[in-house]
């Protein structure tokens, strides 16, 4: 395959060298001449001097007969740029892009771009895993009989993203109040109130629930 | 987004014709270019962040406008807003004329200050010198 790289940092470097590794045909698209020479002595003559946002660097690289153009700069709104000149005036079959802001992910999908990577949200993933990151916090404890409210934000990957409040195995005596969606609109929930996530969930629970709620609106699969 | 010397301009202008304006910048000193009696809000941060394009209220704005030194930041924002936020009118600016192009046919209002100001050279270079001195003499 012929793969192009814009964007010659430590990312696109050991992608390169991986894939002229398996036998690919690879170009790094580079704006800094230094950095380019440095690829150059290491990994042969594979890298061009230019913007990956430009027409005519991209003319230069032989954008059209590209497999797979894969855009890993620094900046979300280079890779966006540079995969979007490249599918619209090379009409490339597969355009990769690195994001660093994982909230960019929408956008990229909406602008046609194929396939998006976050290393901010693959960390992000892995941390939120192994850590209880996402705590109850016990908002007030209502008088007698060990009742609390507590308020949980739902994580991007919980298992309740999708379903409507009746589906959730609630644990006994706990009761979701109040939801607050990303925009700040409150909403009093009804049976059929689908869950989002990034959700502010407010709950009313006993003590000795909290961790079991936390599971249920917090967990998946893999987790908990 | 974007208080340069056109962004600051622009925002003078609209304020001055009665318009509710917002100007974005990530450098809090631009906004001393603004008049002052520049009645509109200024806010700090950064304009492909859609976090920030939330929070100064572009989902409700009629219009939005992108005038930063970089095309690419530019041409990021104007998606957003527009495919993200809905904001129904949207205007670019693009220095690069390859770039100006393709958004243009892509659907997007786009500025091109290299080619439009190239030409209006090409045209003052066509006219007689002659002109301007007589006129003052």
């Amino acid at each position: 395959m012929y793969i192009i790289i814009v964007g010659g940092g430590k990312v696109g470097y050991y992608l390169a060298k991986q894939l002229v590794e398996d036998g690919h045909e690879v170009l790094i698209i580079e704006k800094d001449a230094a950095r380019c020479e440095q690829i150059s002595a290491e990994l042969g003559d594979i890298a061009l001097r230019g913007d990956g946002c430009e027409g005519a660097t991209l003319e230069a690289a032989g954008t059209g007969r590209a497999d797979l153009f894969i855009a890993v700069t620094g900046d979300d709104e280079d890779n966006l740029v540079a995969c979007q000149v490249a599918k619209t005036k090379f009409s490339v079959a597969r355009a990769v892009s690195r994001i660093n802001n994982p909230k960019n992910e929408e956008i990229f999908k909406k602008l046609g771009i194929d396939t998006t990577v976050s290393s901010t949200a693959v960390i992000l993933a892995h941390i939120e895993q192994e850590l209880p990151s996402h705590p109850l916090i016990a908002l007030m404890t209502l008088r007698g009989g060990g009742l609390e409210i507590v308020e949980v934000k739902i994580p991007r990957h919980s298992d309740v993203v999708g379903k409507r409040i009746r589906e959730l195995l609630l644990p006994q005596q706990s009761l979701i109040i109040l939801t607050i969606d990303e925009e700040g609109t409150p909403r009093i929930p009804s049976d059929e109130t689908v869950v989002r996530a990034g959700d502010e969930v407010v709950a009313v629970t006993r003590r000795e629930s909290e961790d079991a709620l936390r599971a249920v609106l917090t967990g998946t699969q893999e987790g908990e | 987004m974007g208080c340069g010397r056109v962004g600051a301009e622009l925002a003078a202008i609209l304020d001055r014709e009665g318009n509710q304006v917002t100007v974005l910048d990530i450098d809090p000193d631009s906004f001393g270019q603004l008049p002052s009696d520049f009645r509109g809000s200024v806010v700090v941060g950064n304009g492909i962040d859609q976090d920030v394009l939330r929070r100064v209220g572009v989902a409700g704005a009629d219009a939005f406008v992108a005038v930063t030194p970089g095309d690419n930041r530019n041409v990021m924002a104007s998606q957003m807003a527009k495919h993200l936020f809905g904001v129904r009118k949207v205007v670019c600016r693009i220095f690069d004329p390859i770039r100006e192009e393709m958004y243009r046919n892509l659907g997007m209002e786009t500025i091109g200050p290299t080619r439009v100001v190239a030409g209006l050279l090409k045209e003052a270079l066509e006219r007689e010198p002659a002109e301007t001195p007589a006129s003052e003499g």
